[in-house]
């Protein structure tokens, strides 16, 4: 996995503070990370856009290290944590105009079908495509096939992920997006689907474009779709 | 297990049933390949009913339950009654970690867990002093609305002489007092549901059938991390709580083994059903596996055959990274039920271990065809059972609640044809 914008660690050099922070990050040292994220922050007054720029980086490290095996769901989650911690310490000093400049790679919309209240895979798809450079516009659990086309209507999404853990999911989704089919929408869009159950067989089943096990491939399966269009 | 059939005939199926699971726990050779049932609304799809009523009427529960027994034949049956006519006890308690039909789902949508932190990473301490007084003061209180009132439950531990005379003076508080009215009404109706379920299963015993499991129960960590601390909380526990955990699990290990072995006992069945939720390769790396996971729930599958009991972990999700791991067990005490993990590649590492139960897909019986369960069960007697895998043949998780009747005809129907 690559950096995938703004300053990557192969187009700025780093000072050894810097390193050190990714570093931190990235091998799980929540207090050391956020107590070195607060100095830079607060005392040193770094660029705070420069700070998440460093969380960015450790992230590709985070995804990758998950990728290789070495890292697994509770890493996702710690670093999903950190990384909201120094957000809720930098975002409030960045400049509106510096913010708006960030180009996202693509927009993804995500939700659990009807029927299905289950949103951790979810919260991790959602999580792992922000930190990738995705603008993800998240709509809960149990989201109605009406919903679903509202939000594409308004969001214009480039992919539609739909969640589901229960079998019951199986029929939600195709019936979700036998309706993006029916409004005339599917075209429009890329759909993927995940869930504990999910597999070729339901992915067939639905008329999904693909499926993916892990917030990883959900990434991978993004950025395949956007580079290619 | 004693006699049971209502007639001769009955009891000698009985018998041969159960010695068929036995044979296989034992890992010797049964005269065929065991076939199990578990279902719940499942069972509403095939009665014509829909989820809310299997959830609540008694009656054409235990009445459709019986006729899928009756029709599939099954040589081990889940307690069928007991895994879904759980409305009214819900209702009852006010039950909150679960919505259910007409109750926060649909009417034909399945009952779900709420994942919540229902314990706040600082009340580690307070488990750990007095893990009763919590469960009284603080947890029961969270996942039962007829509790509410025990916050004012006296502290008990500490306790002596005229502070115990006097400290009784707790039980005339009005929130306990109502909430204590509140519990011993719950309680009628926990108790008619238990005697109904009962009934069932010594019914459908008479009928020659044995249960598959007569208790189920579940890991220490799985306990915590899903009805206390919460998915994610359990996970950042894992880096920021290491030692509280540490000791929260064993203290769960303990209480739990008591608990499982009384309600096992009780039963009359040694089988115990264990539901595993976190052992899933994607959940935890293997390092974090054998340090907080597997330890505590080996030592309780330990306890478990020291009672003479038949741990039944069911290995949810995809468990192929943890297989040399869980082989680490005394060989013929277990079934070993494995919902994803591929059984051919289960049965080369535990097959001189343990019996396995599973695991046709949820994909395959809901959307697939009979000829297609077919050929799934075949190539599971070809590539487990006639290699000497001693398969108890299942669904992966119970039959899905949508599945086609046909599929799970074809499903039973091909453990006869293929498995002798």
């Amino acid at each position: 996995m690559t950096s995938t914008q703004g300053t990557g660690p192969a187009s700025v050099s780093m000072t050894e503070e810097e390193r050190r922070l990714v570093d931190l990050l990235a091998s799980m040292e929540e207090d050391e990370a956020l107590a070195l994220a607060n100095k830079m922050l607060l005392q040193d007054h770094a660029n705070p856009m420069r700070v998440l720029d460093l969380c960015r980086m450790a992230m590709d490290m985070v995804g990758k290290r998950f990728e290789e095996g070495e890292y697994f769901l509770p890493e996702l989650v710690l670093a999903g944590e950190m990384l909201d911690q120094v957000s809720a310490v930098a975002k409030p000093l960045i400049d509106q105009k510096d913010e708006g400049a960030r180009r996202k790679l693509g927009k993804v919309l995500i939700g659990t079908v009807h029927g299905d209240l289950h949103d951790i895979g979810k919260n991790i798809v959602t999580f792992m495509l922000d930190i990738n450079g995705f603008e993800v516009k998240d709509i809960g659990v149990d989201v109605p096939v009406r919903t679903f086309i509202e939000e594409i209507n308004s969001f214009q999404p480039d992919v539609v992920g739909l969640s589901g853990f229960l079998t019951l999911a199986f029929d939600s989704m195709k019936e979700t997006i036998s309706a993006f089919e029916k409004e005339g929408v599917r075209g429009q869009f890329k759909v993927m689907i995940g869930g504990g159950q999910i597999d070729e067989t339901v992915r067939a089943y639905t008329g999904a474009d693909a499926f993916g096990v892990n917030a990883v491939e959900a990434v991978n399966l993004c950025r395949k779709w956007l580079e290619a269009a | 297990m004693g006699d049971s059939g209502e007639t001769a005939q009955a009891q000698a199926l009985y018998d041969a049933r159960w010695r068929r699971i036995m044979d296989c726990v034992a890992l010797r050779q049964p005269d065929r390949m065991p076939v199990v049932m578990y279902a719940t609304f499942w069972l509403a799809k095939y009665g014509g009913i829909t989820f809310k009523e299997a959830m609540y009427d008694y009656d054409k529960v235990a009445e459709i339950a019986e006729r899928a027994v009756l029709e599939f034949e099954p040589d081990g049956v889940s307690p069928l009654f007991g895994a879904t006519a759980l409305g009214r006890i819900l209702e009852a308690l006010d039950y909150k970690q679960l919505q259910w039909p007409g109750h926060g789902v649909e009417d034909d949508q399945p009952y779900q867990y709420l994942d919540r932190e229902y314990m706040k990473p600082e009340e580690y301490t307070a488990l750990l002093r007095d893990p009763t007084g919590f469960y009284l003061n603080t947890y029961l209180p969270r996942i039962f609305g007829v509790f509410e009132g025990f916050e004012n439950f006296p502290v008990l531990p500490g306790m002596f002489y005229f502070r115990a005379v006097t400290g009784m003076r707790a039980f005339a508080n009005p929130d306990l007092r109502k909430a204590l009215r509140r519990v011993l009404d719950a309680a009628d109706e926990v108790d008619a549901y238990a005697r109904r379920a009962g009934e069932w299963n010594k019914r459908i015993n008479g009928l020659g059938y044995p249960l598959i499991n007569g208790s189920n129960s579940g890991a220490p960590y799985d306990v915590l991390a899903d009805y206390f601390r919460g998915a994610t909380g359990m996970m950042k526990d894992l880096f920021r709580n290491k030692d509280k955990l540490h000791e929260a699990i064993e203290m769960m290990r303990i209480n739990l083994t008591r608990m499982t072995i009384a309600n096992a006992r009780a039963s009359g069945n040694p089988i115990v059903m264990l539901p595993i939720h976190w052992a899933p390769d994607a959940f935890m790396s293997p390092k974090q596996f054998e340090e907080f996971w597997w330890p505590s729930f080996r030592q309780m599958m330990l306890d478990l055959i020291e009672a003479d009991l038949i741990p039944m972990p069911l290995w949810e999700a995809d468990c192929t990274k943890r297989l040399e791991t869980i082989a680490d067990i005394p060989a013929g005490k277990c079934i070993y039920w494995f919902e994803r993990t591929d059984m051919v590649r289960a049965f080369e590492v535990l097959g001189d271990v343990v019996a396995l139960r599973g695991n046709l897909s949820p994909s395959l019986m809901t959307t697939g065809q009979p000829e297609e369960v077919d050929a799934a069960v075949r190539h599971l007697v070809d590539n487990v059972w006639n290699k000497g895998g001693k398969l108890i043949l299942d669904t992966a998780f119970g039959i899905p609640d949508e599945t086609p009747v046909e599929n799970v005809r074809a499903m039973f129907t091909a453990a006869r044809k293929y498995g002798g």
